[in-house]
Formats: structure tokens, sequence, C-alpha cells
């Protein structure tokens, strides 16, 4: 190490090995010279850069003051919204001072009255040879003194004891649940399940659907469910609709799985996932909010556009005794996104 | 009155009580019902009124709708869609329609109110439709905080998906969009529920009862009045425009810090 005046990049021993080939074609211009700051030069500039350093360092200090206020002035357990914002903002404002006041004071503290002469540290000469052999020596000695290879009974014991000691990962992950089995082909829906609204949990009468009509809704017995209630919604919600039958294009099989041009669709993208329920009631067109996703209910929710990768199930549905809508089976396919096993 | 006194202690005392009560209740829960579906028939128009709006009709909407409102290829019929479709579109100056397009949009209103009444009156008088709402589903109380969030619930499962968490609109495909709910009337807001205006779907009285909708509205004037709890809104668009601040003002500042960390003092 050494100041500028005494290094010089041209003594090091890697550059001119390099260069000794050809000409040197640029000339090293060495570091420019050296520039004396204001705050080096005028005194009243140094003072003024002490009081701004000090100013930054007090600027922390009331930011952690104000945190403190906003801490101890606003009681959680009887605050208004508007004074749990307060607080919200005088913490963050607070703690944000606080840290900032202090980083940017050190740094104009470095910048404007430490001393900024430059500084050249050399490379060390490159000698791989010499280098490998050390190392080499290094992790022999290693072996040498931990006897490894003469007593074969520590080793052995080693080795048992680190093939053994991952195996409670595979107890403890194995703990995060059943495989899925069979779950995500089906849902709630079954023969003579009622289609009930959602969040109210009411039956629907074929009457009620007007054309133009989109209810949302969910099997009956769901808000019942004692445990998992979420996951077997996010599996079983669905759209109704009403279309005029001749906008429905049902394929062969699939002809009365619609009463009377109510149909009903899985609200589930088989994109990802989100809730597919933007319906448009004249273009017929649903659209997934996440990725823009669309699918066409007269052409049984075909996709038309966007990443989504097959078209959305279908829920054939009937009319029960009472006039009420029913489903006649769960969905035939899986609902939801694509997996490995699906086919 | 004092054979009644005596009597309060007898075993079946509670009994009539309860029977009487019961009978009270349910009588007055009757009349109560009675009044308010005789409420509802009432919205009746004037022979005049249908015969002023037949000639408005005839002035300003037949060319797209047709004579006698039958429809043509430019505009729908409008036999069958009610009182409350005219009083929406054309309330909100989304109809008549300045040109065709993906959406009629909302601007200013080009009829009066009375003008308004009579094109409804005709209309209505084409066919049977929802007609324009009571004002006893109008008048939300958005201190009633259980309604609120009953309306709430309802809001988000059956409209916020298009129209945004907090109502402040999103887009469809093709140009096409579901308007911000901030500031539209409580009447216009039922009025679209009940009739499904454009591309949005119908919600009739079996899905949503009209004091589900009143629920709704009282949810909606609720968050217009009440702010917003979590700081600034940014237009309420979610990822949106919280995305497009921090990647401009959140980068900004860093590079802002970094090139002052990395300039000379003067």
């Amino acid at each position: 190490m050494g100041d500028h005046s005494h290094g010089s990049p041209n003594t090091s021993g890697t550059v001119a090995t390099a260069g000794q080939g050809d000409e040197e074609k640029f000339q090293n211009p060495g570091l420019p010279p050296h520039r004396p700051r204001l705050a080096d030069t005028n005194p009243r500039a140094e003072k003024r850069a002490e009081r701004q350093v000090a100013s930054l360092f007090i600027v922390s200090i009331i930011g952690t003051i104000v945190f403190f206020i906003g801490y101890f002035s606003i009681h959680l357990d009887d605050a208004s919204i508007a004074e749990l914002r307060l607080q919200n903002i005088l913490l963050g404002l607070g703690t944000a001072f606080a840290m900032l006041g202090i980083g940017v004071g050190i740094v104009h503290w470095a910048k404007t009255l430490m001393p900024d002469h430059e500084i050249t540290e050399e490379r060390h000469e490159i000698r791989p040879e010499e280098d490998r052999v050390i190392a080499e020596k290094m992790v022999g000695d290693i072996i040498e003194e931990t006897g490894i290879k003469r007593r074969p009974l520590i080793r052995n014991t080693l080795l048992g004891a680190m093939v053994l000691a991952p195996l409670p990962a595979i107890a403890v992950f194995r703990d995060l649940g059943p495989l899925p089995g069979d779950t995500l082909r089906h849902t709630m829906w079954e023969a003579g399940t009622r289609l009930v609204r959602d969040p109210s949990g009411t039956a629907i009468k074929a009457a009620d659907v007007t054309v133009g009509s989109a209810f949302h809704v969910i099997p009956n017995g769901l808000k019942d469910l004692p445990e998992h209630k979420l996951e077997e919604k996010a599996k079983a919600v669905v759209l109704l609709m009403r279309l005029n039958p001749e906008d429905l294009n049902p394929s062969p099989g699939r002809e009365d799985w619609a009463v009377d041009g109510i149909v009903a669709y899985s609200k589930i993208c088989t994109h990802v996932g989100c809730p597919v329920a933007l319906y448009e009631q004249q273009t017929h067109h649903l659209l997934c909010p996440c990725h823009q996703s669309t699918f066409d209910v007269t052409q049984e929710c075909k996709v038309i556009f966007g990443p989504a990768g097959h078209a959305l199930p279908q829920l054939p549905i009937a009319v029960d005794d009472e006039g009420y809508l029913i489903a006649t089976s769960d969905f035939k396919e899986p609902v939801g996104p694509s997996y490995w096993e699906r086919g | 009155m004092k054979a009644l006194s005596q009597r309060r202690r007898h075993p079946l005392a509670a009994v009539a009580l309860l029977l009487l009560g019961l009978l009270v209740t349910g009588g007055l829960y009757a009349v109560a019902n009675g009044a308010n579906q005789a409420q509802a028939a009432t919205t009746t128009y004037t022979a005049e009124d249908v015969s002023e709006g037949e000639k408005l009709f005839v002035a300003n909407c037949a060319t797209c709708h047709g004579i006698e409102a039958s429809g043509t290829e430019n505009g729908p019929s409008l036999v069958g869609v009610g009182a409350a479709s005219v009083d929406f579109q054309v309330g909100t100056g989304r109809m008549p329609m300045a040109m065709q397009g993906p959406q009629a949009q909302e601007k200013p209103v080009q009829f009066n109110e009375e003008q308004t009444a009579e094109l409804a009156a005709y209309v209505s008088s084409l066919g049977a439709g929802p007609s324009v709402p009571d004002s006893e589903y109008l008048e939300p109380d958005t201190s009633d905080e259980e309604a609120s969030a009953n309306g709430g619930e309802l809001f988000r499962v059956n409209c916020a998906m298009c129209h945004n968490a907090a109502a402040a609109g999103g887009a469809l495909t093709r140009g096409k969009f579901a308007p911000s709910l901030d500031g539209v009337s409580e009447k216009h807001i039922y009025e679209a529920m009940a009739t499904g205006p454009q591309n949005m779907p119908v919600f009739n009285d079996t899905n949503i009862t009209p004091d589900e909708k009143q629920d709704i509205i009282t949810f909606l004037k609720d968050i217009e009045t009440s702010g917003s709890p979590g700081g600034a809104q940014l237009g309420s668009l979610g990822p949106v425009s919280e995305g497009l601040f921090i990647w401009t003002a959140g980068l900004g500042i860093i590079i802002a810090f970094t090139i002052w960390l990395t300039s000379r003092s003067s």
C-alpha cells in the first residue's frame, strides 16, 4: 500500500508480462491530480459542512422521537381508523428519518470532511504453482491430522451418522399433509345437490333466472361444512347464466346439461385459478380479471383469448320436483388449472 | 281489569301472552307488507304521458330502436325492458348515444325529468318490465353498520369482479368497461342492478332482493363517504397504479441516492 506519488501501475509484474509481446498502444494516464474540496480550503465551508452533518443527525434524533410519540400517544384498543392511519404514518416516517438521518449524515460527513486523498493498492503477484502446492499441503495436513484414514471406526460411524441425519426431514415434510390423491378431480357437487346463492345459501328456482341474469352459486350444504369450507368453496363455485336457448351450441352428449338456456360453469379459471366472473351479457363472454383469458359461453366456454389452457368445465344441471335447480352430477373433468396427472 | 291482573300468575298466562304477541306482530307485518306491494304497483303513468313519450321516442330514439321500439340492426328492441331501463339510460345521459361504439357512455343528460318519465311511460306501455324503484329502497342509512356489512358481502360476491372491490370500475373486453360507482345516484345504482344495462348482467329481485339491493347501495354510499382507511388510494386501482407509483417514484429515489453517493463533493 502506498499513496499516489509512490504507486505506479506499471511496476506490476503481471501487467509488464502481458504487455511484453507487442508495442504498448495506450499510455497509462495514471490517476487524475488531486483536487481539494471547498471544505479543505475554506474554513467557513468546513464549518458549514460540519453543521449540515450535525443537523442530519438531529433529523435522525427527531425521527426517533416522532416514532415514540406515535407509539405511545395512540392506543390500539380505543383508536379510530383515522387515528390508526396517523399512527402508521408517524411510525413509518419516524423510523425512515431515524435511519436516513444517520445514513445520509455519515455519507455527507465522509464526502465533505474526512480526508479524500487517493490510495492505490497493488495487486498481488500471481504464483499459481506455489499457491497450489501450499493448498494441497494444507488439505493433506488436515487429512493427516484428523487421522481419518487410520481410524476406520470413526470414519464409518461418521458416514453412518451423515446418511441418517437427513431422514427426519422426510418425516417432517411428510407431515405437510397427505398427497392430494384424487381430491383435485372431485368437488362437492353430486347428483341432486341444489344450486344455492352465494353468500345467502338460498335455493334458486329455474323461473327466478331471467334471460341476461348471472347468479353466483355454491353447492347446498357448503355453509354447514364443519371444516375445509374454503377449500371446498374454492373448487365448487359456479356461475349460473341464462341465455336465449338458441344462442347455446351444445356438443353431442351435452344437450341436456342446460335448462331452458340456463347454464352453469365452474368459476375457477383454467389458467391459474382466479375466479372468472366478469360476464358480459350481450357478447356472452366471460373474462378473467387476472390475465384477461376470455371464454365464450355460446361455445361451451371455449377459450377465445388469453393464456387459459382449456375450456371452463360445465356443471350439468336439471330442475327437481319443486322447481329448484339441481346438479345432475359432479363436473365431468377436474376444475381449475392443469396439473401433471390431469392428462 | 282486576280479574285480569288476578290471573296473571295462571300457568297458561305466558302462553296466552305469547299468542297475543305473535298475532299482533304477524298482523302488523301483513299490513306493512301489503302496503309495500301496493306502493310498488302505484308507479303508473297516465295516457297523456304515454302519448307524449311516443312523440319524443319517434323524434329521438326511433332511428336506432325502430318505430314502436321493435329494434333495428343499430339498436335493440325495447319491448319489455321496462321503465327502470329507460330511466337509467336516459337519466344518466347514456341514451341517446352520441355515436355507435363499444358501449354507451355517461354524458350530460339530454332530457329533463318530465321528458324522461314520459319516455319511460311509453316504453313501459309496450311490455312489462322492471319499473322505477320505490323511494323507500333509495334512502340508505349509512350509520346502519349491519346493512352496510351485508351490502359489502353481496357487493364482493356479485359486483366487485367487474366494478372493483372499492367500486372504482374496471376494464372489460374490446373497449368495454365497468364504470366507477363513485357519485352514482341511489336510483341509478338500483336500476342498473334491476335491468342490467348494456353488458352488465341482470340482478333481478329473486337474485338480489330489493332489501339486499338497498344494502348494497348503503355499502356504496358508506365507502363513498368514509374515506380510505389505508392511506393514499391512488385511484383504488390496485397493483396497476400502486406498481406504477413504486416503480417510478421508488426507483427514482434509489437512483437519485446512488448518483448522490458516487458524486464527488465540490
